[in-house]
């Protein structure tokens, strides 16, 4: 492994360098678990993204990943998250930026043609619309399939269910029929933390009261 | 179809308006690598536009893994790149280890570097192989899947399954390898190269081989940057990048071994860059043998993520809860993001994971080479002949485990 410490002081000067040049992109910037993590605004993503493309300094020329995460308590639900690596400074960076439900994302394939699918992905997982984006398409679920799976309100489940009709000779698509209940266990201790109410100790109350 | 020449007729010249045309290949084709569905539009024999179409494998693993724990997300890695299963896993554990602050004991990265290796060669045997296969040879994949087996018995003599391994964990690996495996790997290894030399000799200078994959997709530096391109991709081109040098993870900085790099950045290229990473690979076992012997101790960073041992939890009362509390709810990792990468046989794999504190995770982002290899089969197949898609997808590649995850 090599040095953290001397990793972290070399990001801290990279994330310094970045804020320096571009103060009116950077909103915010930390180094944690040795990764420099970048916060910036929605508006001045592209912009940014070629600035640390093309810098001499920052040189991230290979996107590595874009992925988004949902926080429905937010106003702005979803971080967008861009991962940057550069093959000749050794380094890597992360974006972040923040987005409200209805906002458009401007599209980076012009920058990176390799975004393409990553938007897609994004588009089809968390219904994030991209502006610009050449082709935007669901990419990895079903063709006529409903909804944006890692939502964290949409069940894990789903709802939709397919098998093989032996009548009418094909495939048919029907609402999730469960044999059991979906169990999801929290784990929380009853004596410390749990604030629902286990079943039977209703009976206590009314007994009381 | 084929003449498109219905109601025109060009008076004064006679010629017919020819129209291009349009092929599905897959999702069931045996060239396809598994469940690939590409419409292809050619113009006579030349590939004009290439649209992949995947998800035909989608499981939803990243939204199944944030309703299980940690510990039951792990064999989740087994089924992405099923090909080399342990390196996958590989990336999970460096991630929680890297969020949670456990040091993993020097015995347990031996054996990691050691299995790692063991995929890589897996991978490449498998994929040098169909790739042969995929243009026209038959020999090969038998010669090479001889080996292949012997290697997926060490991995079942070290975890007890031979392709859904679930043998690494948070803080180390499941159990020690006995003295006469590594014996046995280290034998194996000097027996390989061998095999190597005749996979070698049927291949490497084989006329049809050759014909089918000189000159075919080549890659230049500036396409493995806007496509997003890594490891043998890259390497392919003449790109000395390795993650396994450059941003060296576990203990591979102790460890010798080459880089090989292609000169030209086509699929003969890349096959032989694979040829000698197997050699690199089995001389890193070799070496990873060797050290096994000298070092002992244990293979799992006691604490809150890994299991008590079992004598512990014979005597004492907090081991004994420990354990089960461990096997249910599952420990906690503190709350963070981290993006962890490792140099998986088929390029950089990495795990971006965000945590919220809690025995889940909030978020975990599979990032796949495969993925992005395949986005760029438009690009690479352009202009190609119809025949040479076949090579492009061996040589991407690409197992559907991990593009549609």
């Amino acid at each position: 492994m090599p040095d953290t410490t001397q990793m972290t002081d070399a990001l801290n000067e990279l994330g310094g360098h970045i804020e320096a040049r571009r103060p009116d992109c950077v909103a915010a910037w930390q180094v944690d678990h040795g990764e420099l993590t970048v916060t910036v605004a929605l508006a001045n993503l592209p912009g940014f993204v070629e600035f640390i493309k093309t810098d001499a300094t920052c040189r991230f020329s290979t996107l590595v990943d874009i992925t988004a995460v949902d926080h429905p308590g937010r106003a702005k639900r979803f971080d967008v998250v861009y991962h940057f690596l550069s093959m000749y400074q050794n380094q890597r960076i992360r974006l972040r930026t923040l987005v409200r439900e209805e906002d458009l994302v401007p599209s980076i394939t012009g920058i990176h043609p390799s975004a393409n699918w990553f938007e897609r992905e994004i588009f089809d997982m968390f219904g994030i619309l991209f502006s610009g984006h050449p082709d935007l398409r669901r990419l990895l679920t079903d063709y006529g399939f409903r909804g944006h799976p890692l939502r964290k309100d949409f069940p894990t489940t789903g709802y939709t269910e397919v098998r093989y009709d032996e009548v009418q000779k094909r495939v048919v698509y029907e609402p999730v029929k469960l044999v059991q209940e979906y169990r999801q266990f929290d784990f929380l201790s009853p004596w410390e933390g749990a604030n629902y109410i286990l079943p039977g100790d209703d009976k206590a109350d009314e007994a009381k009261g | 179809m084929m003449d498109g020449a219905k109601g025109f007729q060009d008076a004064q010249t006679g010629e017919q308006k020819i129209r291009n045309f349009n092929i599905n290949f897959g999702p069931q084709h045996p060239a396809a690598h598994g469940v690939l569905r590409l419409v292809l539009e050619l113009d006579g024999e030349i590939v004009e536009r290439c649209d992949p179409h995947i998800g035909l494998l989608h499981r939803g693993t990243e939204k199944l893994m944030e309703t299980r724990t940690y510990l039951q997300n792990l064999p989740y890695f087994d089924r992405l790149d099923y090909v080399a299963p342990m390196n996958q896993e590989h990336a999970w554990c460096l991630a929680i280890e890297k969020l949670t602050g456990t040091e993993v004991p020097r015995r347990a990265q031996l054996i990691r570097v050691l299995y790692s290796e063991i995929g890589r060669v897996l991978n490449h045997l498998l994929n040098v192989t169909t790739q042969a296969m995929d243009v026209g040879a038959l020999t090969p994949p038998l010669w090479g899947f001889e080996e292949r087996e012997k290697l997926m018995i060490f991995y079942e003599r070290a975890c007890g399954a031979r392709l859904h391994a679930a043998y690494f964990r948070p803080g180390g690996v499941h159990q020690d390898l006995p003295d006469e495996l590594v014996e046995d790997i280290d034998a194996w290894a000097k027996t390989f190269p061998e095999v190597l030399d005749d996979i070698d000799g049927l291949l490497t200078e084989n006329r049809i081989f050759k014909q089918r994959n000189v000159d075919i997709g080549i890659v230049n530096e500036q396409e493995i940057l806007d496509w997003g391109f890594s490891g043998v991709m890259v390497r392919g081109s003449g790109l000395a990048w390795d993650l396994r040098r450059a941003q060296p993870y576990e203990c591979y900085d102790e460890f010798e071994f080459q880089v090989p790099v292609g000169k030209n950045g086509d699929c003969f290229d890349r096959y032989l860059v694979r040829m000698e990473e197997m050699r690199q690979s089995t001389h890193i076992i070799r070496q990873a043998c060797e050290k096994l012997r000298r070092e002992r101790g244990d293979v799992l960073a006691r604490g809150k993520v890994t299991p008590p041992s079992r004598a512990d939890m014979k005597t004492s009362m907090e081991s004994l809860i420990h354990h089960f509390k461990l096997y249910t709810e599952g420990f906690h990792v503190p709350e963070g993001e981290v993006y962890c990468a490792v140099e998986a046989p088929k390029g950089e794999f990495g795990v971006y994971l965000v945590a919220d504190g809690t025995n889940r995770p909030y978020r975990a982002k599979l990032r796949a080479p495969g993925f992005l290899h395949l986005q760029a089969m438009d690009h690479i197949s352009k202009g190609h002949q119809l025949a040479d898609v076949s090579a492009i997808i061996g040589t991407l590649d690409i197992v559907f485990g991990e593009v549609d995850r």
